[in-house]
C-alpha cells in the first residue's frame, strides 16, 4: 500500500475573485499518508483549496505539486483523485454498482477485472448487498460509503472529502467518523479532508489546518494545536477559551507573572516580547477550590449561569478580576452544587493556560 | 371537499358516480357541460361527417391510400414536422442550457428574451420572416451585395421557410421543459464526473445528457404535436406551394367546400396525434413529465 501514498504541497497558493481574497498565500505541505483536515468557519477559503487541488479552480498565484510533479495546470479528469463532494453528487440514474464502476468504465477497464474491483470496493464499505439499489432508496448514510467506494474503486492518489458528513445526523456522524479513520489506516491514502466541525477534525485527522479569511493560521497535529494555540482565533475555534487580556510584571526563567485588574497570576512558559499579554484558558482546566486551599492562581466569583451536560457543568462564573469565565466541572463528585447567586473559588495552575497572539 | 360534505351530510347523500362523490360531480359539471357542448360534440361531428360526406361509408379514407396529393401533403408534413422538432430541440437544448449556466441576474434577461416571442401574433412573426427572407429581403440583399451568391436564394415559399418560421415559434416550448429537467440537476454530478476521471464530453454524455432525458422527451412532444397542426406560419410561409396537413383542411372546408375530405383530413390528424401521445406513453410515464407526480 505504501507505494500508491503520495505527498502534495500547496506553495503560496492564492484565489482571488475581483477584490475578494478566497485564498491567500497559502503555503502547506501534506506528508504521504496522512489524514490532514482543512479546518475554518464558513468563508475561510478551505472549500477552495480543496477545489484547486481537485482541479475545478484555478488558482491566481501559487503551485500544487503532487510528490514533486506540479499538477496546477492539469484538468480534474487527468489528476486521478478520488473525491467525496458534499451531499455526495451519487448520479441518480444508476445503480449503487453502476456508480462505483463509474471511474472503471471512463477508464476503460476490462469487464471482468472492474466487477472485481467494484465488488472489493463495495466489500470495503460493507455495501455488497445493496448493489442493485438506486442512490434515491439508500440512507444518507448508506449514499456516503457508496460515494466512498466510488471515489476509492479507481486507487485514486489521494481521497478528497469536502465535509461529507455535514448531511447526517450527530449519532450517525460520530459513527461514520470512526468508520472513516478505520477506512484511512486500511487504506493507507492520504486523506485531505475540509470540514467547519471542531470535533470532527480533532478526532479523526492527523494534522490540522486551520484557515481563517482565506489565510493559514496554523498547522499541526490535534494535541498541539488544541493545547498551544497559536492566536486568539484558534483558541476561541478549536474548543472554546476564556481570555484574559493582562500586563507583564515580573519574568522568571520559566515563566512569568502577569496582572489583570490588579489581579497577579503565574503563567509558565517563555514570556512573550512586549508588556502586554493576552492568556487562553480553557474552561475545563479551571478547577473549584475550597477556601484557604492554596493555588497557583485563584479568582473569586459568583455563578450566574449555569447548565448541565450529563458529563459536565458548564458554569459562567463572574469575578471581579478575570471578568466572565466559563468553567467546565465534571459533574460526577462535583464539589459544589451549581446554583444562580452561588459564591465559587476558582482556580488553575500555572500551565494550564497559555499566551496567545492577538488577532 | 371534506368541509362540503361535513356541511351537508344529511341533505346531500353520498351517492358516487365514477368513484367520486355527487357533490364533486357538481362542483366540475360546469366545465364537463361546456366541454360536451362546444368541443365534445363538434368533434363527434367532424368524425361524423368524415363518414358520410359526400356518400356513407369509408369513401373518404380510401383516398388516402389512392391519392397521390393526400399522401405528399401527409409526408410533407411528417418531414417538416420531424426536421422542424429535430432542430427545435437542438437549439433549445443549448438555449436552455446556457440558462442553466447563467448567473441568476443574467438569467432573468435571458428569460425574457426567450419567452418575448410568446408575447408576439405568430402572424407578425411569420410576415417579419417574409421581409427578412423574400428574394428582396434584408438576408439576400446582404449575400448579395457581400458577392457571396449571384442571384437571391429561395428562402421562402419551400420547406425551408415554413422550417425557418416554425423553429423560431416552437423554441420556448422546447427550451422551457429542457430547462426544467436541467434545473433539477444537481450542479455537482458534472464536476463529480470529472473528478472521477471523466473528460468533459463523456461527462456531458454519461451523466448530464441521460438526467434530461424526461426533458428531451417532452420537448419532443410538445413540439411534435404543436407542429403537426401548425397552421399560421406554414400557410404564410409556404405561400400556397407547400401544403401542410391544417392547411389542406383549411382549403378543402373554406375554399373547395369539399366538407368530407376536410374533416377526414382532420381526423387523421387528431389520430396521428394520439398515436404520437401513445409511443411517448409507453416510452416515460406522463404523469411524472409533466410534473403532477415526482
Amino acid at each position: 500500500m505504501a507505494a500508491l501514498q503520495h505527498s502534495l504541497t500547496v506553495r503560496h497558493l492564492a484565489k482571488h475573485y475581483g477584490q475578494t481574497r478566497a485564498v491567500d498565500d497559502v503555503t502547506l505541505t501534506i506528508e504521504r499518508g496522512e489524514f490532514v483536515t482543512l479546518l475554518g468557519p464558513s468563508g475561510s477559503g478551505k472549500t477552495t483549496i480543496l477545489m484547486a487541488i481537485a482541479g475545478f479552480v484555478q488558482p491566481t498565484a501559487g503551485d500544487i505539486l503532487l510528490d514533486e510533479t506540479p499538477i496546477t495546470p492539469l484538468p480534474p479528469e487527468r489528476r486521478n483523485f478520488g473525491m467525496v463532494f458534499q451531499g455526495y453528487a451519487l448520479f441518480p440514474h444508476m445503480t449503487v454498482a453502476e456508480n462505483v464502476s463509474f471511474p472503471l468504465r471512463v477508464r476503460n477497464v476490462a469487464r471482468a477485472d472492474a466487477e472485481r474491483r467494484v465488488a472489493e470496493a463495495l466489500d470495503l464499505v460493507q455495501l455488497g448487498h445493496l448493489r442493485d439499489r438506486r442512490p434515491s432508496q439508500l440512507s444518507g448514510g448508506q449514499q456516503q460509503r457508496v460515494a466512498l467506494a466510488r471515489a476509492l474503486v479507481f486507487q485514486p492518489a489521494l481521497l478528497l472529502l469536502d465535509e461529507p458528513l455535514s448531511a447526517l445526523d450527530k449519532k450517525l456522524r460520530a459513527e461514520l467518523q470512526v468508520e472513516l479513520k478505520a477506512l484511512h489506516r486500511r487504506v493507507g491514502l492520504t486523506f485531505i479532508y475540509v470540514t467547519h466541525d471542531q470535533e470532527e477534525a480533532l478526532s479523526m485527522s492527523d494534522s490540522i489546518a486551520i484557515l481563517r479569511d482565506g489565510r493559514l493560521v496554523q498547522h499541526g497535529p490535534p494535541g498541539v494545536l488544541y493545547e498551544c494555540p497559536a492566536t486568539r482565533f484558534v483558541a476561541d475555534f478549536l474548543g472554546k477559551s476564556n481570555f484574559l487580556a493582562g500586563r507583564i510584571l515580573e519574568r522568571q526563567q520559566d515563566g512569568f507573572t502577569y496582572a489583570v485588574d490588579g489581579a497577579r497570576f503565574v503563567q509558565a512558559g517563555r514570556a512573550p516580547a512586549g508588556e502586554d499579554v493576552l492568556i487562553a484558558l480553557r474552561p475545563e482546566k479551571i478547577g473549584i477550590a475550597a477556601s484557604g486551599e492554596a493555588a497557583p492562581n485563584t479568582v473569586e466569583g459568583t455563578i450566574i449561569a449555569w447548565s448541565y451536560f450529563g458529563t459536565s457543568f458548564a458554569l459562567v462564573v463572574q469575578t471581579a478580576a478575570a471578568g466572565r469565565l466559563q468553567v467546565t466541572v465534571p459533574a460526577w463528585r462535583c464539589p459544589v452544587e451549581p446554583a444562580e447567586g452561588r459564591r465559587v473559588r476558582l482556580a488553575w495552575t500555572a500551565d494550564a493556560s497559555v499566551p496567545v497572539v492577538p488577532d | 371537499m371534506a368541509t362540503l360534505a361535513t356541511a351537508f351530510p344529511r341533505t346531500l347523500p353520498q351517492t358516487r358516480m365514477l368513484g367520486a362523490s355527487f357533490s364533486w360531480w357538481l362542483l366540475i359539471a360546469p366545465a364537463v357541460i361546456l366541454m360536451l357542448a362546444f368541443y365534445a360534440f363538434p368533434l363527434a361531428e367532424v368524425l361524423w361527417i368524415s363518414v358520410t360526406e359526400p356518400q356513407p361509408g369509408f369513401g373518404n379514407y380510401e383516398r388516402l391510400l389512392t391519392s397521390a396529393a393526400l399522401q405528399r401533403v401527409w409526408t410533407t408534413t411528417l418531414r417538416i414536422c420531424v426536421i422542424t422538432t429535430a432542430i427545435t430541440l437542438v437549439a433549445g437544448y443549448v438555449v436552455a442550457y446556457a440558462l442553466v449556466s447563467a448567473p441568476p441576474r443574467l438569467q432573468r434577461w435571458m428569460f425574457v428574451c426567450v419567452l418575448l416571442p410568446l408575447w408576439i401574433s405568430v402572424l407578425v412573426r411569420a410576415f417579419a420572416w417574409v421581409t427578412l427572407l423574400r428574394s428582396q429581403g434584408v438576408v439576400n440583399q446582404a449575400l448579395l451585395s457581400l458577392g457571396v451568391i449571384d442571384q437571391p436564394l429561395r428562402l421562402i415559399w419551400n420547406e425551408f421557410g415554413i422550417a425557418v418560421g416554425m423553429v423560431h415559434y416552437m423554441i420556448p416550448y422546447a427550451v422551457l421543459p429542457l430547462y426544467a429537467s436541467m434545473r433539477d440537476i444537481d450542479p455537482r454530478l458534472v464536476p463529480a464526473a470529472r473528478g472521477l476521471g471523466a473528460t468533459r464530453l463523456e461527462a456531458f454524455r454519461r451523466v448530464f445528457l441521460p438526467l434530461t432525458l424526461p426533458g428531451i422527451v417532452a420537448a419532443t412532444v410538445l413540439v411534435f404535436i404543436f407542429s403537426l397542426g401548425f397552421y399560421v406560419t406554414p400557410a404564410i410561409l409556404g405561400g400556397g406551394r407547400t401544403l401542410m396537413v391544417a392547411e389542406y383542411i383549411k382549403l378543402q372546408i373554406l375554399d373547395l367546400i369539399r366538407w368530407g375530405v376536410g374533416t377526414m383530413m382532420a381526423t387523421t390528424l387528431l389520430v396521428a396525434v394520439v398515436v404520437v401521445l401513445a409511443i411517448f406513453a409507453r416510452i416515460v410515464d406522463f404523469r411524472r413529465l409533466f410534473g403532477s407526480r415526482h
